[in-house]
């Protein structure tokens, strides 16, 4: 039930606890309560959980898997 | 899907699995706390790619499959009501309270509509002021925003028509219970990503330190996890036991502040019962005092009983990580999706219906 999707934001409307936006999820687009992000702008992604989003995806964390991984082949002495 | 996909990728899993396995010089048991976790786990076969020595454990973290008979109850009384339209999560409909759930009720008249996002239960309040809207809240802490939301939109715009019956739990004070009880096996915890992005990881911190366990806030698609399995052998193979945080595209360590925010103004931290496992102390959210008159227990009165649970059902085992569902004897025979006998096979994200469905076949 926690499950909770990111997806574009592509507009934003509204002000104060009805601040809401049009967010893309692979195509789907729904209306999304923005209240808890209010650093979030067009053209930022959103973790969106029941109607309303709960975080602003950090891109440049995005890439922390993959550079786990890159970091832990090259120190991988004994494989 | 972007932020999506690139986690699936199958060569970057087995990638993450040869090192845990190279990793790995005895036995650990890590349990995932959330039932999306459980879900990924078995959907994506990840506890087949771990080497023996890992042991997967399930978690309470399905919020459905430990909301209490008593608050199926108290719905199915409310829903019943000539006057009200009751409105609930999809996947709560077919819990089974003591006699039925919320599917037959509206089978059988009831005017119980499924809504997807508590905000969608505001909006009807608002177009039907001859009604009294009903909303079902339940949830971990993830979810405690969006229910706080609904509650002060209603607030704001006066709406005298609108109710919350709330039954909220908290991850904190589950996993406590689960290090706690004498027979735990738990050397390590995966933490809910989604219940962080909200909360932060502050809370965590005490526990890892008290009874010696790291705890890695996870994400939910395959490579989130695995390398959060990664994460949390390196540190028990390290002799370490800190709270780490895998999952930082979406968790911020002190986590979301307006929706923390919100969840102080509007609840409180009260005493839970969890289905399947009793109460435990300080480990739910009712309202608090300034937003009472949005309780929908005290608008229709309904009383405070205890029921007790089917003995059939190992549940609340499971839910503790004690017992896997393959254990139970009722398991994909007497109980089913189709046919559930408790709460962990109705949910998706229960570990019951998880197994069911992806590994009946194992
Ligand atoms: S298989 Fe059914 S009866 Fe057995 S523990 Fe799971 S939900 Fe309960």
């Amino acid at each position: 039930m926690c499950l909770a999707v990111p997806g574009l934001i592509e507009s934003i409307y509204g002000d104060g606890f009805e601040r809401a936006g049009k967010v893309n999820f692979g195509g789907i687009v729904r209306e999304v309560n923005l209240v808890c992000v209010p650093e979030a702008q067009v053209g930022d992604y959103v973790v969106v959980h029941v109607g309303v989003a709960i975080s602003k995806v950090d891109k440049e964390e995005a890439e922390q898997v993959f550079e786990y991984l890159r970091q832990m082949s090259e120190e991988e002495p004994q494989a | 899907m972007k932020f999506v996909d690139e986690y699936r990728d199958p060569a970057l899993a087995e990638q993450f699995a040869q090192a845990i396995r190279q990793l790995v010089t005895r036995g650990w048991t890590i349990m995932e706390v959330c039932g999306g976790q459980t879900h990924s786990i078995m959907k994506y076969g990840i506890d087949q790619l771990l080497p023996s020595q890992v042991v997967l454990l399930h978690g309470p973290g399905c919020p459905v499959c430990v909301t209490p008979v008593e608050v199926l109850d108290k719905a199915l009384e409310i829903a019943s009501r000539p006057e009200v339209i009751f409105c609930s999560f999809g996947d709560m409909l077919r819990v089974p309270g003591s006699s039925g759930d919320l599917l037959s009720a509206k089978a059988a008249g009831a005017d119980v509509r499924i809504v997807y996002s508590p905000l969608d239960a505001v909006k009807l309040a608002k177009s039907h002021p001859d009604k009294q809207v009903v909303f079902l809240a339940v949830g971990f802490e993830t979810t405690a925003p969006a229910n706080a939301l609904a509650v002060e939109q209603a607030s704001r715009m006066g709406l005298d028509n609108f109710t919350v019956l709330v039954s909220h739990v908290l991850v904190p004070p589950a996993i406590e219970a689960i290090l706690q009880a004498p027979e735990n096996q738990v050397n390590g915890f995966l933490a809910a990503g989604h219940v962080c992005a909200v909360m932060g990881c502050e809370e965590y911190e005490p526990i890892a330190a008290q009874y010696r366990v790291p705890i890695v806030v996870t994400g939910f698609e395959p490579l989130d996890i695995l390398q959060g399995i990664y994460m949390c052998v390196k540190q028990l193979e390290e002799g370490r036991a800190e709270v780490e945080n895998q999952y930082a595209r979406s968790v911020r360590p002190t986590g979301n502040q307006p929706a923390r925010e919100l969840i102080r103004r509007v609840f409180r931290v009260i005493p839970r019962k969890w289905r399947g496992i009793g109460e435990i102390p300080a480990s739910g959210l009712g309202l608090a005092e300034p937003y009472a008159k949005y309780d929908a227990e005290q608008r229709f009165g309904v009383a405070a009983t205890s029921v007790p649970e089917s003995s059939e059902c190992i549940s609340g085992l499971i839910l503790q990580g004690r017992k896997k569902p393959p254990e139970c004897p009722a398991f994909g025979k007497r109980c089913t999706p189709e046919q559930p006998l408790g709460a962990t096979m109705v949910s998706t994200e229960g570990a019951c219906a998880a197994y069911y469905r992806y590994a009946r076949g194992r």
